[in-house]
């Protein structure tokens, strides 16, 4: 007994621990994403619905390759905006949450999982966009182009998980889709993520770069070069940096201010 | 089990083993601990310990303190002053937890997962899991590895996450309200788990409203009230605590008259028949019995734990 004993003491965890609780925790934030259907129809449906009535009614046109940038970025940010968002203050309000911080599994490892799991199904939302916009739409591009779409919708999940992050702190518990909707469908809007910015109206159009979406779909349009003549990739980048930053520490206020109420 | 006399026998209570396995080393300690949230003192300069073995009922009303003291020693939150320590150890850091099982109140988990993919998960959080299959067959789970949590009943889900709480052999269990919206079989299953784990070294914390739960199951019963510990001891040196003994008999006597008695604490009607409390229980029943040939269905009862809890609560209150 006495082995079976030393073997329960608390021990120092390894970082082959930490790999392993990611990957599990991952593979199964994800089966939970996307078996919820309510989730996974609307944050895959919308963007594919949309990409079906505007982009393949313009097939063989600019817009339908245009679309093609814009709904992936779409899809990506309602992935992470409810994902996380939606997910994360659904789990606080229901215990589960409380639950999990309760066992050794490291905060990081929740919220990576989370990420990667939004990616994920983003990923799967640009596979569809891809395959509709390739074999219906009449879009042309090339290898390449393809890759760099994706690696630059996967890349957006990580400034918007943040967002959600945030989100999920600031959400009423139980306030549901609805709340975040009146966040993501307006930002989509005025980023020029449903039509060209440049057919928004012009106050709409100056206050889009306020916006992390912006620069977001800006870097994924550029690939086709969709991007405003004016702006710089690099500057981009760096917005949705900040933006990051800036979220991220929004969200780990609130958060502390919220501990140390709780 | 409430200790139900009959008057042709009074009993001195001695049916809840009284084994307090205090020695050695307590695995987790509450020292001096005063929680604070804004103005309101959640615990007050509370000093708690747990030892191996022992199954420890922590009891309380409503705000006494019980779930701060619980998060406390899950390191969900921090005290605001004394010392919080499991196995030597900080509970906020993940070393510290995988020591630590817990069963929490949840309302809702996620429905989309499979039971065994529930398992699977939680065992993964702990260095040296118990076997998957294992788990599966303490919280009796047999037969429902591929059903969707949110496709269980009540009970079920209970059972599942009694089975979380396990996943990662810990040393030290916590039980939040481990039986509510169970059927009364599958409660006494769990009780029987529950005992079986506290034979095998496990600590376990048990809050409950169900205090026949914590009277069968519990070696130590701490009663908590507005952040202080009441009293503590075995379930009958709890029950101990409170005086006098329970008279339920159908009678035709004058209540007024049966509260002129002497020792009498107080009648009441219950239903058909009436119920006395009486410190001196026998000078009582004598005089009933001699001034009521008819009088029928006597019983003399020790007082149940509900009735320590209540009277212990009571005077903390007043």
């Amino acid at each position: 007994m006495a082995t079976a004993v030393l073997a329960l003491q608390p021990r120092p965890l390894g970082l082959r621990y930490y790999a392993r609780v990611i990957a599990q925790e991952t593979r199964y934030e994800f089966l939970k994403l996307f078996r919820a259907k309510a989730f996974s129809l609307s944050v895959i449906g919308f963007p594919v619905m949309f990409y079906v009535i505007f982009g393949l009614t313009n097939h063989h046109t600019e817009y339908a390759r245009y679309l093609l940038a814009s709904y992936s970025c779409f899809g990506m940010v309602g992935a992470a905006l409810f994902g996380l968002g939606a997910g994360i203050a659904m789990e606080r309000a229901q215990g589960w949450l409380e639950l999990k911080q309760a066992s050794p599994m490291p905060r990081f490892a929740y919220l990576i999982a989370k990420t990667v799991a939004c990616a994920a199904i983003a990923l799967i939302t640009v596979a569809i966009l891809l395959a509709l916009g390739l074999t219906m739409a009449g879009v042309t591009m090339s290898a390449l182009e393809a890759i760099e779409l994706i690696a630059i919708t996967l890349a957006g999940a990580v400034p918007f998980a943040a967002m959600g992050l945030l989100i999920s702190f600031i959400l009423p518990p139980n306030a549901g889709a609805g709340m975040i909707n009146i966040i993501y469908l307006p930002m989509s809007y005025a980023s020029g993520l449903w039509m060209p910015i440049n057919m928004l109206p012009h106050w709409v159009q100056r206050l889009a770069p306020a916006l992390p979406t912006y620069h977001y779909a800006q870097l994924a349009l550029n690939i086709f070069g969709y991007a405003q003549p004016s702006g710089s990739m690099l500057l981009h980048w760096e917005a949705l940096i900040g933006f990051t930053c800036l979220l991220l520490g929004a969200a780990w206020l609130v958060f502390t201010r919220s501990e140390a109420t709780a | 089990m409430a200790a139900t006399a009959f008057a042709s026998g009074f009993q001195v209570e001695s049916l809840t083993p009284s084994s307090t396995p205090l020695a050695g080393q307590p695995i987790a300690q509450l020292q001096s601990v005063t929680r604070r949230y804004g103005r309101v003192t959640a615990l007050d300069n509370l000093n708690l310990s747990l030892y191996p073995g022992e199954v420890v009922a922590l009891l309380g009303p409503n705000g006494a303190g019980k779930t701060t003291a619980v998060r406390l020693l899950l390191g969900l939150i921090a005290p605001t002053s004394g010392t919080v320590c499991v196995m030597k150890g900080d509970p906020r850091d993940s070393e510290t937890r995988t020591v630590i099982g817990a069963m929490l109140q949840v309302t809702r988990v996620p429905e989309a997962l499979r039971v065994r993919e529930h398992i699977d998960l939680f065992r993964s959080y702990y260095p040296n899991p118990l076997p998957a299959a294992e788990i599966v067959r303490i919280a009796r789970l047999e037969g429902l590895e591929n059903t969707l949590f949110g496709k269980l009943s009540g009970g079920q889900k209970q059972r599942v996450l009694f089975g979380l709480a396990l996943a990662g052999n810990p040393r030290l269990v916590f039980l939040d309200e481990p039986t509510v919206g169970m059927d009364i079989e599958s409660r006494r299953a769990l009780w029987e788990q529950i005992r079986a784990l506290a034979a095998q070294g496990k600590t376990i914390l048990l809050t409950t409203h169900y205090l026949e739960e914590a009277d069968t199951l519990a070696s130590r019963i701490v009663v908590i009230g507005k952040g202080k510990i009441l009293a503590e001891g075995t379930p009958t040196q709890i029950k101990h605590r409170v005086a006098g003994r329970r008279i339920r008999c159908i009678t035709s006597l004058d209540p007024e008259f049966i509260r002129s008695l002497p020792s009498v604490l107080s009648v009441e009607q219950d239903r058909d028949a009436i119920a006395i409390i009486a410190t001196e229980t026998e000078v009582v029943v004598q005089a009933l019995l001699r001034c009521d040939p008819t009088l029928r269905g006597l019983e003399v009862s020790a007082p149940a734990l509900e009735d320590a809890f209540l009277a212990l609560t009571n005077a903390d209150a007043n």
